[in-house]
């Protein structure tokens, strides 16, 4: 049973159809108890990251999810689930979980070709193999949409990169503790593969 | 890099089909969810769908409609028609779409984009614009001006400073509908389409005169659109989506290519088989 975490943060439901459609049970909770006994978590999330660390301070998710992945519990961050693990986002100057340490930055791109947000399918090459990128071709496309990156301190935190103006992390974790840039949710074929590994991921 | 898009409209009316819209599949002649499905598995990057009921009942057959397609498709798609309020846009959204579209309604009351934007953020909110050609003047200076109602009123508002507006009022993407272009296959109107992407700094879909795979280059490299929108060329049959975007790539687009259909989803069992390209 996988566990989403509801923060008020937008792709709630497209996660849960995603998962549906794989056959993978799973449910829906705001209720921080609930977090801390899941056995699996997604961490998903569309928006502003300093409203999203509001919202999960006032529902007292923050710490249970801390809490949870130090306990060992598989948790998979999305977009702006990856980017708060970490431990400052630019984005509202907010301190973020501080699960994995780094910080989400903006893009400052030189290209004028380039725009901001960066929104639509782009390439994720894995540069460290991990069970939740098993089976990902070096051409598979994702769905991004965001204005900031994570940049974990350690490099052996990054798993998969993508090129736009610079190399992004688009892939980053640790332990029992995983998340992507990009929208798995929307990311077609591909993407259903990558929350099926998720869910079949055995952390050691 | 970012790839270019390819993006296909279904025009839905009381939860069916437009009749404008012929397909070659006959089984699946009428029903948008299993269209929409047909799309994702060829390897289309994106859908809208347009309501054009024009009852409330309509209205929440759309909502059944959008809550369908996502069930089973997992690319974005936005919806657009009828929405006039952030509850509008907050149900579509809640269904399962990923971005609302607003045309008319956002012209007549320019803050619906940004009770929108701010409500769901820039990413969710498209701004589609209905483009014609007409002498320029001090009122509409670049020669093209927005036309509402389905291209019946005529606003006496320059397109491209409305792009301008609407990017400003947090729109995060425009759909720029040319309708001298509409219908004709004969290419996409470049230079409009050229003059929006240039004035602003957020994507630019490009509408409106798609006949052949050519006219998508022209469009994405000389009208520097960062998608294309597709319509009776996939409806009626004339092309795949795959034909499409392989001419694409041989001409150096940067497209994203699929996974063999054999990859998708084997219903029921929550399995993927994933085989090589």
């Amino acid at each position: 049973m996988i566990t989403i975490v509801d923060y008020k943060a937008g792709n709630l439901t497209s996660v849960k159809r995603a998962l549906e459609a794989l056959g993978i049970q799973n449910q829906i909770t705001a209720d921080p108890e609930t977090v801390r006994r899941a056995e699996q978590i997604i961490f998903p999330g569309v928006g502003h990251a300093a409203a999203a660390m509001n919202v999960l301070k006032e529902r007292g998710l923050d710490s249970a999810l801390v809490e949870a992945v130090r306990g060992g519990t598989p948790t998979l961050g999305i977009c702006i689930g990856c980017q708060i693990i970490l431990s400052h986002s630019e984005e509202g100057d907010t301190p973020g979980l501080g699960l994995l340490p780094g910080v989400c930055t903006r893009f400052q791109v030189r290209d004028e070709s380039l725009k901001i947000p960066h929104m639509g399918w782009n390439a994720v090459t894995v540069t460290r193999p991990h069970p939740i990128l098993a089976h990902l071709h070096p051409d598979d496309e994702f769905y991004f949409v965001h204005s900031y990156f994570p940049q974990p301190e350690n490099v052996e935190n990054v798993f998969a990169t993508c090129e736009y103006g610079i190399t992004f992390p688009a892939a980053i974790g640790k332990d029992n503790l995983f998340a992507v840039q990009f929208h798995a949710e929307k990311s077609g074929p591909m993407g259903l593969q990558l929350l099926k590994n998720f869910a079949e991921w055995k952390p050691c | 890099m970012l790839s270019k898009r390819i993006i296909s409209c279904l025009d839905v009316r009381d939860g069916k089909l437009a009749k404008s819209v012929r397909f070659v599949d006959t089984k699946d002649i009428g029903d948008p969810v299993a269209q929409a499905k047909k799309y994702y598995e060829a390897g289309l990057d994106e859908l809208v769908f347009y309501d054009i009921t024009a009852s409330s009942e309509g209205r929440n057959i759309m909502i059944d409609v959008v809550e369908r397609v996502a069930a089973q498709v997992f690319i974005p798609f936005s919806v657009g028609g009828g929405l006039r309020t952030v509850e509008d846009c907050s149900r579509v959204l809640l269904a399962g779409a990923e971005k609302i579209n607003v045309n008319s309604a956002a012209v007549k009351r320019p803050e619906l984009i940004s009770e929108a934007s701010r409500a769901f953020g820039a990413q969710a909110v498209v701004l589609s614009m209905d483009v014609l050609r007409v002498e320029p003047s001090a009122k509409i200076p670049s020669g093209y001006e927005i036309i509402i109602n389905g291209g019946r009123t005529p606003m006496g508002l320059d397109a491209i400073q409305w792009a301008k507006r609407g990017q400003d009022l947090g729109a995060g993407e425009l759909v720029v509908n040319s309708i001298d272009a509409d219908g004709t296959k004969q290419g996409y109107e470049l230079r409009l389409t050229r003059l929006v992407a240039e004035a602003v700094g957020i994507p630019v879909i490009a509408s409106g005169g798609g006949g052949k795979p050519d006219h998508l280059y022209d469009v994405l490299t000389e009208g520097k659109a960062d998608a294309a929108l597709v319509a009776s060329m996939l409806h009626y049959g004339e092309y795949t989506v795959n034909e499409i975007k392989e001419y694409l790539v041989e001409r150096g687009i940067k497209i994203r290519m699929t996974v063999d259909p054999s990859t998708l989803l084997e219903a029921g069992r929550g399995r993927l088989t994933v085989k090589k390209r």
